[in-house]
């Protein structure tokens, strides 16, 4: 595996200005266990970077210290060109963020959900109106902007989600285990919003569990117990380990694991 | 400012569309109003008394009816002996048990006086020991009406025995009615529960939910979270106190002596305070669940220390100085003094800076251990 540890991120060092995310030697320590150990990688802006990983593997660790939601316990992390240990407000403002757990609320509208999360963002109240109806219009959800969220559907959801993560015009948007749960042709509308808004220029930073969805990244990382063990694109890596698809890429690297996932 | 506007939109949208938590907080309050403070009284009334009447003279007749009338006494039955009386008791049927011995009326004629015997069931002690002095304090006034105890043995009236009567009278509840001390006390006690349970668990809940992750990824600032969700609340613990104001007119005719602008001053205070409080829980506790129990922990002490049920003239130095620091102490002294005594912003000044203190503190707290990057 030792060769597989040199990322190619050697290769492209420039300016942390271009660069949405950097990320050198971060560590977050919970006691003895070492949940993220010593990753470096970095994310082009307008990139679509999948960050896999088993159960465990310290994935979401790792995107909560680059949402300003964690601190580092050593490291250094540059988001939209600020740091995460001073300067996690900053990051905030430039940031979307789409957790595992669904994050609207069930016992509020579409519209009164979008008015909310757009409002708290700073998005002024005609800006949200004329938004949030090009919004629902494109997800084709203009019978449901009345209803309450907890009445739509986890595929609709998810999506709804998404779009108010991204509703700020965010540089960077971080999306942990989107579809999780989600049928196989939503979670392919998924990808296509995906897209549209990489197409934007919305950096894309997207853990996933489907190796599929990992095929449709730009870049992919792969993380076993805390370290990122293979970075490359999924064409290479797959070249890299003899493989046919990406499932066996993982295969490949998760064997290794010592962790038991969650 | 802009932002803080959104927040506020959002949590009355829900507050609003939830209609179980909107009952509970309007009509809960109305309905225990009007309930708890016909429970939650002290005066004794209803003693199931037993009486062992081995006497059967004219004396021992009078003396059975004689606490008949009193109004506290229900006289639950005439056992045949000392041990069948106890045998009620210890079935529940009577809180005490009377004996009139053999010879009552002779000893007390002949030799001017006469041991009777009073068995008080004790479990429930106020009820034992108000019951008990309540049959001792009838006893005397008999004692006191006695012939014998009046009239000489020939028949003419001796100077009778100076006695000293003592005219009392209540003042600022003139008819020493417990209702008038209880009111105001469970007024306390709802805003109590609206502030310091409603937003610990509002807040904990968003936490569950995951919605506060949510929430801490925004640039939101802290003040204008917790000013979110501090507002929605006062506002309706304001409207609950003014409901219960209204309640307690209504129903029992009680309306403040004092001023009602400091009333509300001092209300407005302790809410911030209170919610101050639910803040400072919602910041420790990661379940609702663990909420409750803290926020329950503290409405004990709270209930229990605050003078509500007893005062705190009473209670032990320790505890005195524990219920100061209880900001529950200080408001339910204020609300009683302005609702019976009358009592004006210098009387309560002190009071007031208590107040004040408490909703500094308890707030400073929440904002110093609320933590958007952990």
């Amino acid at each position: 595996m030792e060769d597989n540890q040199s990322p190619s991120t050697v290769g492209r060092q420039s300016s942390t200005k271009e660069k949405a995310i950097v990320c050198k030697n971060l560590t977050k320590q919970f006691g003895d266990f070492k949940a993220v150990n010593n990753i470096s990688f970095d994310v082009d802006q307008g990139e679509i970077f999948g960050f896999l990983g088993a159960n465990g593997a310290g994935k979401t660790t790792a995107m909560r210290i680059l949402c300003g939601l964690s601190y580092p316990t050593s490291g250094e992390a540059m988001v939209a060109g600020f740091d995460v240990y001073r300067q996690q407000e900053k990051i905030k403002k430039n940031i979307g963020y789409m957790s595992q757990k669904f994050s609207l609320y069930d016992n509020l509208t579409v519209l009164e959900n979008i008015e909310f999360y757009g409002g708290i963002y700073g998005v002024q109240g005609a800006e949200i109106k004329t938004r949030s109806n090009d919004l629902v219009s494109t997800l084709g959800l203009e019978k449901e902007a009345k209803k309450l969220v907890g009445e739509l559907p986890l595929g609709w959801k998810q999506k709804l989600a998404f779009s108010v993560a991204i509703f700020h015009r965010p540089k960077i948007v971080f999306l942990d285990e989107p579809t999780g749960g989600v049928d196989p042709v939503t979670r392919r509308q998924f990808w296509d919003m995906i897209y549209e808004a990489a197409a934007n220029g919305i950096t894309v930073f997207v853990t996933t569990h489907y190796m599929d969805e990992a095929e449709y990244c730009n870049r992919i990382s792969v993380m076993v117990d805390g370290c990122v063990n293979a970075m490359d694109t999924p064409a290479n890596l797959k070249k890299q380990f003899n493989a046919h698809s990406m499932d066996e890429v993982f295969y490949e690297l998760a064997r290794s694991a010592k962790r038991t996932g969650d | 400012m802009k932002i803080l506007r959104f927040i506020l939109q959002k949590e009355f949208r829900q507050i609003f569309r939830d209609k179980t938590i909107l009952a509970m907080m309007f009509i809960a309050p109305t309905i225990q109003l009007i309930i708890l403070p016909l429970a939650a009284n002290f005066e004794v009334k209803n003693v199931n008394v037993a009486y062992v009447d081995l006497d059967h003279s004219s004396y021992s007749q009078k003396l059975v009816n004689k606490i008949a009338s009193s109004g506290y006494f229900h006289i639950k039955g005439n056992p045949a002996s000392y041990k069948e009386g106890l045998k009620m008791i210890a079935h529940g049927d009577a809180d005490l048990v009377l004996e009139i011995p053999p010879g009552f009326e002779r000893n007390l004629v002949r030799e001017g006086s006469q041991k009777i015997s009073l068995s008080v069931d004790a479990i429930n002690g106020t009820k034992a020991s108000l019951g008990g002095a309540y049959l001792v304090s009838v006893l005397a006034d008999f004692n006191s009406s006695l012939d014998v105890n009046i009239k000489l043995p020939n028949g003419t009236s001796a100077a009778p025995a100076a006695k000293i009567s003592i005219a009392g009278s209540n003042w600022y509840n003139p008819r020493a009615e417990y209702k008038y001390y209880m009111v105001p006390g469970i007024l306390v006690l709802l805003l109590t529960m609206i502030g310091g349970f409603i937003t610990a668990l509002n807040i904990v809940k968003e936490k569950e939910i995951g919605t506060i992750e949510q929430i801490n990824v925004t640039p939101i600032r802290k003040w204008q979270f917790i000013l979110g969700k501090l507002i929605p609340f006062w506002i309706v613990g304001m409207i609950v106190f003014t409901i219960g104001l209204t309640v307690m007119y209504l129903v029992y005719g009680i309306f403040p002596k004092g001023s009602l602008l400091v009333l509300y001053l001092f209300a407005a205070v302790y809410l911030v305070a209170l919610l101050g409080l639910g803040l400072l829980i919602s910041t420790f506790a990661e379940t609702q669940l663990q909420a409750m129990f803290i926020a329950y922990f503290f409405m004990m002490i709270f209930m229990l220390m605050s003078g509500f049920f007893t005062s705190t003239d009473s209670m032990p130095g320790w505890a005195r100085t524990l219920s100061n620091f209880t900001p529950v102490t200080h408001f339910i002294k204020v609300v009683r003094l302005i609702v019976l005594k009358g009592s004006g912003l210098r009387d309560v000044g002190t009071e007031l800076l208590y107040l004040i203190a408490f909703a500094f503190a308890l707030n400073g707290a929440a904002v110093w251990n609320y933590r958007k990057t952990k």
